[in-house]
C-alpha cells in the first residue's frame, strides 16, 4: 500500500480543521527523465474526508498539484475525540485511508 | 595559464606570510584536492589549479595588504586580451541575452551541463540592470544606468572591457569572476556587454 | 509538478507595476509563499518512513539501527545530530550525521559501504533511505541548541581545514564559499545569502538543515547541499561523505554554536 498520509484534525468552537500531507510522486506525465523519455503519468484523482463516516469533502486533483500534497480545510461540526478519515485514489487504481481522532 | 616573470617574486615576497599559516594549509590543501571523486578526469581535476590571485586572495580571505592588493591589480592587468579588430563595444541585443544567461560550466556526475550547453556573464546573478528585470542579486552594486550617468566615451568603453575581462585589474580579490581570464567569456561576447552597459538604446540606459 | 504553486508566483510578480515598487512587493510575496508552505512541510513524510527505518530490522545482519551510536550513546537520539560532528574514539575520526549513519549500517546491520551508500540522495522514483533516516534523526534535534566546540584536536584540526576550504577560491568563475557567504545582507538573484562567517548567520542556515526543498521536492541533508553548492561553484564532485564535506560542517556548525535548531526546515 501508498506511504501513510500525515493529518492533524482540530475543533475548535464548532469549527473542525484538518491539515493532511499526502505521500505521493504527483507525476504529470509532461516530465522527461534523464535519458529523454516520457515518465508515465502517476497522479492523485480523488481525495475525500469523512467524519464519523459522513463525508465532509470531496476533491478532484489533477496534475496542476505538486509532489506530496498539502490540503488545508475546514468543516462546521466536530469534536474532540470524532474519528477524521481522508481517503484517496490516484489514476493507477493505488489507494489510501488514514484516520485520525480530532483533537 | 600563463604566468608573467615577476609572479616568481609576487610568490616569494608573499612566503612570509604564507609561513605562519603553512602547517594547517599544506593539511588542508591535501584533505581538499583527495576528497575528490578520483573519477573526475584530469581536465575537471585542472579547475583546482590557484593563479596567484586566487592564491593570495585565499590566504588573505578577500582582504589583502596594500602592496599585495597593488601587485595582484598590476598583475591581474597585464592579463587582458582585446577582440582582434579593436573595436570594444558590441551589439547592447546580444548583451542583454548573454547578460541574463546562469548556464554552463557545471561539471561532476549529479547534473552536469550537457556539452555546449550555453554560457553567459549571469551579470543578473549579482547585479541590478535593466529596469525591467526585477529578479536581480545584490551582490554587486547595482549597474542600472551605467552608461546614462558615465556616457559613452571611449575611456568609459574600455573600462567596462577591461573590468569584465579581468575585475581583479580594478578591485584585488573582488567577488567578480574574471570572465576574459578564464575563457568563460570571449573578447567578442565581452564587447556585447559593454554595449548592454553603455549603449544609450540599452534598457540598462532606460526606465 | 511545481506548476501549480509556480503559476501562483509568476501572477504575483506579473501583477505588480514599477520597478522600486516591484522589488519590496515581489520579496513580500515570496515571503507570504514561503510562510504558506511552512505550514505544512512534506519533510514530516520522511520523518516518519525514516522513524520506520531506524526501527526496522534490516540488512544481512537484520538488527535494528536502536543501537546506533550517533555520539550520546547506543540509541539516543535527543539532541545528537545538533551536537555533530565529533570526534568518535572507536573509529578514530571526526564523523558528521551521515557518515556516522553509515557507520552504523555497515557495521551493525551487514550492509556494504556501496549498498548502504548507493541511493544517498534521492531522484523523481528513486528514494533514498539516507536521506529519510537523516531527516528523521535531525527532527530529533529540532529545539536543541547547536554544540560543537571542537575541543578535540581533531575536532579543532578539522574546523581549520574547514576554514581553509571555505575561503579557498577554485574554478573558472574565482568562487570560493565567502564570495557568496561571506557578507550581510546579500542576495544572488531573488535568494537572499546567509552570511555563514557570524554565529547568526551560520545559525540560521546550519539550524535549518535537514530540509524540504520545494524546487526538488524532498529533503536534502547537509552533504547533499554542500556537494551542489561545489556544482554550482563550478568544482568538480567530491566524494559522498569525503573529509572536505566533514571539515566544512565542523567549521560551520562550530560558528553557528549556541542557535536553536529548527528542522526538518524548507526552502525553495
Amino acid at each position: 500500500m501508498a506511504d501513510p498520509m500525515k493529518i492533524r484534525a482540530s475543533a475548535k468552537e464548532g469549527i473542525t480543521e484538518v491539515k493532511v500531507l499526502m505521500s505521493h510522486e504527483m507525476e504529470t506525465g509532461q516530465r522527461k527523465d534523464s535519458s529523454g523519455n516520457l515518465v508515465p503519468a502517476h497522479f492523485i484523482t480523488e481525495v475525500s474526508a469523512e467524519h464519523n463516516g459522513k463525508q465532509v469533502l470531496a476533491a478532484q486533483f489533477g496534475t496542476a498539484i505538486s509532489k506530496n500534497p498539502y490540503l488545508a480545510f475546514k468543516f462546521k461540526g466536530g469534536a474532540k475525540g470524532d474519528k477524521l478519515a481522508v481517503s484517496w485514489v490516484d489514476s493507477k487504481g493505488d489507494k489510501r485511508t488514514d484516520e485520525v481522532l480530532i483533537g | 595559464m600563463k604566468k608573467p616573470l615577476f609572479a616568481a617574486s609576487l610568490a616569494l615576497a608573499s612566503f612570509g606570510a604564507h609561513a605562519a599559516g603553512n602547517d594547517i594549509s599544506a593539511q588542508a590543501e591535501e584533505i581538499f584536492r583527495s576528497s575528490f571523486r578520483s573519477d573526475n578526469p584530469k581536465y575537471w581535476m585542472t579547475r583546482l589549479d590557484q593563479d596567484d590571485a586566487m592564491r593570495l586572495c585565499s590566504q588573505y580571505k578577500d582582504n589583502p595588504p596594500p602592496k599585495v592588493r597593488v601587485q595582484i591589480e598590476k598583475a591581474q592587468r597585464a592579463t587582458i586580451r582585446y577582440p582582434v579588430d579593436g573595436k570594444l563595444i558590441g551589439d547592447w541585443k546580444e548583451g542583454e541575452k548573454l547578460a541574463a544567461v546562469g548556464t554552463g560550466g557545471h561539471i561532476g556526475f549529479i547534473q552536469p551541463d550537457p556539452p555546449g550547453r550555453l554560457r553567459g556573464g549571469n551579470c543578473y546573478a549579482c547585479h541590478q540592470l535593466a529596469a525591467k528585470e526585477v529578479a536581480y542579486g545584490t551582490i554587486g552594486p547595482s549597474l542600472q544606468h551605467f552608461g546614462k550617468l558615465r556616457g559613452n566615451s571611449d575611456e568609459i568603453i574600455k573600462y567596462a572591457y577591461d573590468k569584465i575581462y579581468n575585475s581583479n585589474t580594478f578591485n584585488a580579490c573582488t567577488n567578480m569572476p574574471r570572465f576574459g581570464l578564464h575563457n568563460w567569456l570571449t573578447p567578442e561576447q565581452i564587447t556585447h556587454i559593454v554595449a548592454f552597459l553603455v549603449d544609450p538604446e540599452s534598457p540598462v540606459n532606460k526606465d | 509538478m511545481r506548476t501549480g504553486l509556480h503559476a501562483v508566483l509568476a501572477a504575483v510578480v506579473l501583477g505588480i507595476g514599477g520597478s522600486a515598487l516591484a522589488q519590496g512587493s515581489t520579496m513580500d510575496e515570496i515571503t507570504k509563499y514561503r510562510e504558506m508552505l511552512a505550514d505544512g512541510n512534506p519533510a514530516e513524510l520522511l520523518e516518519m518512513k525514516g522513524e520506520e527505518l531506524w526501527k526496522k530490522p534490516r540488512g544481512p545482519k537484520n538488527v535494528s539501527l536502536e543501537q546506533c551510536d550517533m555520539g550520546l550513546g547506543p540509541g539516543k537520539l535527543d539532541g545528537a545530530y545538533a551536537q555533530l560532528p565529533r570526534y568518535f574514539a572507536d573509529t578514530k575520526k571526526v564523523m558528521d550525521a551521515e557518515s556516522r549513519l553509515v557507520h552504523c549500517m555497515v557495521t551493525q546491520q551487514g550492509f556494504s559501504e556501496a549498498e548502504a551508500t548507493r541511493n544517498w540522495f534521492s531522484k523523481p522514483g528513486r528514494n533514498s533511505d539516507i536521506e529519510s533516516l537523516i531527516t528523521y534523526i535531525g527532527g530529533k534535534s529540532n529545539g536543541a541548541k547547536i554544540d560543537v566546540p571542537a575541543r578535540h584536536p581533531e575536532e579543532a584540526r578539522m574546523a581549520k581545514v574547514g576554514e581553509y576550504i571555505f575561503y579557498r577560491r577554485s574554478g573558472p568563475q574565482d568562487f570560493s564559499c565567502a564570495i557568496c557567504h561571506g557578507q550581510e545582507g546579500k542576495r544572488i538573484r531573488l535568494q537572499d545569502l546567509g552570511n555563514l562567517t557570524t554565529r547568526a548567520g551560520a545559525g540560521t542556515a546550519m539550524g535549518n538543515w535537514p530540509s524540504y526543498r520545494v524546487s526538488q521536492g524532498t529533503v536534502w541533508t547537509m552533504q547533499r547541499r554542500l556537494i551542489d553548492c561545489m556544482r554550482q561553484a563550478r568544482w568538480p564532485e567530491p566524494n559522498y561523505l569525503a573529509d572536505s564535506i566533514i571539515a566544512l560542517e565542523v567549521f560551520l556548525q562550530k560558528t553557528a554554536s549556541g542557535t536553536v535548531m529548527q528542522t526538518p526546515g524548507i526552502k525553495r
